[in-house]
């Protein structure tokens, strides 16, 4: 190959209609991004979308902005690696919300502020609580970023055979990072609640025609035999693996290849997601039971209460004119995404009949993309409508990176144009410096992702993002909780809660990702090779490794128990308004308490 | 227009009227918390002690997939419903306590 024609190589053998349908979702956000910075004129329109969007517009754009490449691509990958125990990531996502509209959701609002910090300084009357409160926006969203990118990166691999992971990462984050940086939060407002619809619509249609053309999801999940000796009860018997083998015939199973799980495990509960640290250990089947129980609910506990907490949901609920429109966003959300999570599993569980293959691939190219490639298993029978469909998951998947990376670019950037800038370093700063700067903000923020993203090859999507929300659920969730509903936290309390809790799940998650991390085979394995011996530790402490991989389970109720008992010895701190707080968070805004609490703070530093 | 300063002594102001504003809002989203919690916590469980009937095939689902794959959504939909309607009607209520007492 000639050096002339080197940078284009990786346009030779790309699909054309998977590239027009993923080219046409990428020029439609950058054309609508385009039109709405001409329309983004203040600052209030760039960090809070000026407050006035409607209930159908805010929670599309909220699941838009939720629905990520985890749950579009790393559901359905982790559900054919993993089986059974993946479907909790789609129902946690989703229950999630339901606690951030029953505890969060309307006193946040009510209380009114643009975003967390804002609330975090507006509580305790802390300039210095809201600088702490930035850091964490900041660290938990690029936490949060990396798996985005990574999903970047697998489908542009999928896309142009012969690009590299990190071209793909660097493609979409600079696209993105173009659009919020012209368009500001209420650029992406419009671009997210399409974008949720065409989510919808890429992951749905595929289905429907996989199902009816292969065979119904119960078939599919009826060629999984369950193996007697594993679930020893008369239920399971000779008849149903009769009736397995039936439905194996009736959807056309392809043998399983040697890296994939087996039956039994993969379609009951406490497979192999949950038993990693127990089989390093060589414990036996009931040994290891227990420790997946204990990393079942550790995992419920981070996914709930990190929903709760991730800064950039939270964020949008201030773009709703009042708390009542606040809790019906919400339930159009729940909605929304509860029928969007039906979907993703749906695949994984015909990726496992029809696509093995898959399971022998690591990184870019292994269970991760089974959204995108099952379609095109269609082309032998019906020609190009694989490849149409299959443009239409590569559509999809588009969306969701793009659309969840801006709403995280987004409050990132806020924090930092916002808070970082606009009061801690320069607080005369103009509107127009401010607005100068989070464009400024937005290309530095988006830098540092890609340069993350590109790292992550090796790692799962959805385990990714599950350690995200490990490290939200044990700072924000019990700070945002706790100041909601106990009048007698004080600043100190909730900063050391916050602090401990966080930064200790990021350590546990920490020693977690670099112990697999030393052990793959490729640079990564060189770059973090000194961490191997970590690996022999934890096949001495399965408990441990449980505790570390899913670290919610001790640190949410740590960091709780570090608030209550701080703010118990540090009780005269209390701010001498607490009572007034308290009503403008909890009395209906109808009474106009808000009002008369600004009034009277005006003279104050604070809002 | 000049806004009226409320004085500080009127029911809203209240410690009492306070209290039972959080107290109400609390044990409503606790009673609908405990319905979702109870749920969550009761499937990994019931999987872990009688694991043979949560592997019974319906239309080839087993019992566990069909419930946690499927029917968990609705489930939440119906709970996220019954809140948003009652917490809308307890604000009503709340602003109508206030404005009586206002008048008297």
């Amino acid at each position: 190959m000639s050096a002339l024609s080197l940078p284009f190589a990786f346009l030779g053998g790309v699909d054309p209609w998977i590239f027009t349908f993923a080219f046409v979702t990428v020029a439609m956000t950058i054309w609508m991004g385009f039109r709405s910075a001409k329309s983004s004129k203040t600052a209030s329109d760039f960090f809070v979308a000026g407050r006035s969007v409607s209930v159908g517009w805010n929670a599309s754009a909220i699941s838009g902005e939720y629905l990520s490449a985890a749950s579009f691509m790393g559901i359905a990958g982790m559900v054919m690696s993993s089986g059974y125990d993946a479907l909790w990531y789609p129902v946690c996502y989703a229950c999630g919300y339901l606690f951030l509209l029953l505890f969060i959701a309307g006193p946040l609002r009510r209380f009114g502020a643009y975003t967390i910090p804002d609330f975090a300084e507006g509580r305790y009357d802390s300039p210095l609580f809201r600088k702490i409160a930035v850091c964490f926006v900041l660290f938990i969203g690029f936490f949060y970023t990396m798996p985005q990118m990574k999903g970047a990166g697998t489908t542009l691999a999928y896309i142009f055979p012969g690009m590299p992971y990190w071209g793909g990462v660097l493609l979409v984050g600079a696209v993105i990072t173009l659009n919020v940086a012209l368009g500001g939060m209420k650029g992406i407002t419009l671009v997210q609640a399409v974008q949720y619809w065409i989510k919808l619509f890429a992951i749905s249609v595929p289905i429907f025609v996989l199902l009816s053309v292969y065979g119904f999801y119960g078939t599919h999940l009826q060629a999984n035999h369950v193996n007697p000796a594993a679930a020893p009860a008369a239920i399971v018997g000779e008849a149903d693996n009769s009736r397995a083998t039936e439905a194996a015939a009736e959807v056309g199973r392809k043998p399983l290849v040697e890296k994939a799980p087996a039956d039994t495990s993969w379609v009951s509960p406490f497979g192999p997601l949950t038993t990693k640290a127990a089989k390093a250990a060589g414990l036996t089947a009931e040994q290891t039971k227990p420790y997946s129980l204990l990393y079942t609910y550790s995992l419920i506990m981070a996914l709930v209460c990190g929903t709760a907490g991730l800064p950039h949901i939270l964020v949008r609920f201030y773009t709703n004119p009042d708390g009542a429109a606040a809790k019906r966003t919400t339930m159009w959300v729940m909605i929304l995404i509860g029928v969007f999570y039906v979907f993703p599993p749906v695949f994984g569980v015909i990726g496992r009949n029809l696509m093995p293959e898959l399971y022998s691939g690591v990184g870019a190219k292994g269970t991760d993309k089974v959204v995108l490639e099952l379609p095109t298993l269609l082309s032998a029978k019906y020609g190009v409508l694989g490849s149409i469909l299959s443009g239409i998951t590569c559509a999809g998947a588009f969306a969701a990176f793009m659309s969840t990376f801006s709403g995280l670019l987004v409050s990132m950037t806020g924090a930092l144009a916002h808070d970082v800038y606009g009061r801690m370093i320069k607080p005369t700063a103009t509107a127009e410096e401010r607005m100068r700067m989070f464009k400024w903000c937005a290309i530095l923020v988006g830098g540092i992702s890609v340069v993350l993203g590109a790292f992550v090859e090796n790692l799962e999507i959805a385990f990714m993002v599950g350690q995200a929300f490990a490290i939200a659920a044990a700072s924000y969730f019990p700070l945002l909780f706790m100041s909601v509903w106990w009048r007698g936290m004080t600043m100190k309390g909730a900063a050391t809660g916050m602090l401990v809790g966080g930064l200790s799940s990021l350590v546990a998650a920490a020693l977690t990702n670099v112990s697999t991390l030393a052990l793959d085979k490729g640079p990564m394995g060189k770059i973090f090779g000194g961490f191997a011996p970590l690996n022999t530790y934890w096949s001495h402490h399965p408990l441990l490794r449980t505790l570390c991989d899913q670290p919610a389970i001790w640190a949410v109720p740590l960091a709780i128990v570090l608030m209550v008992v701080v703010s118990k010895a540090t009780a005269s701190d209390v701010p001498g308004d607490v009572r007034m707080k308290m009503l403008v968070l909890h009395a209906p805004e109808k009474l106009g308490l808000k009002q008369e609490y600004i009034q009277e703070h005006a003279a104050g530093p604070g809002h | 227009m000049p806004t009226p300063q409320p004085p500080h002594e009127d029911v809203v102001h209240s410690e009492t009227f306070l209290r039972s504003l959080m107290r109400r809002q609390l044990s409503l989203s606790i009673s609908c918390a405990a319905a979702f919690l109870i749920a969550l916590i009761a499937m990994p469980l019931i999987n872990y002690f009688n694991p043979a009937f949560m592997a019974t095939r319906v239309a080839g689902f087993t019992l566990t997939w069909l419930i946690l794959g499927v029917l968990f959504f609705p489930f939440v939909w119906i709970i996220s419903g019954i809140f948003i309607k009652r917490s809308i009607a307890l604000e009503d209520d709340e602003v109508k306590t206030v404005q009586a007492g206002r008048k008297l």
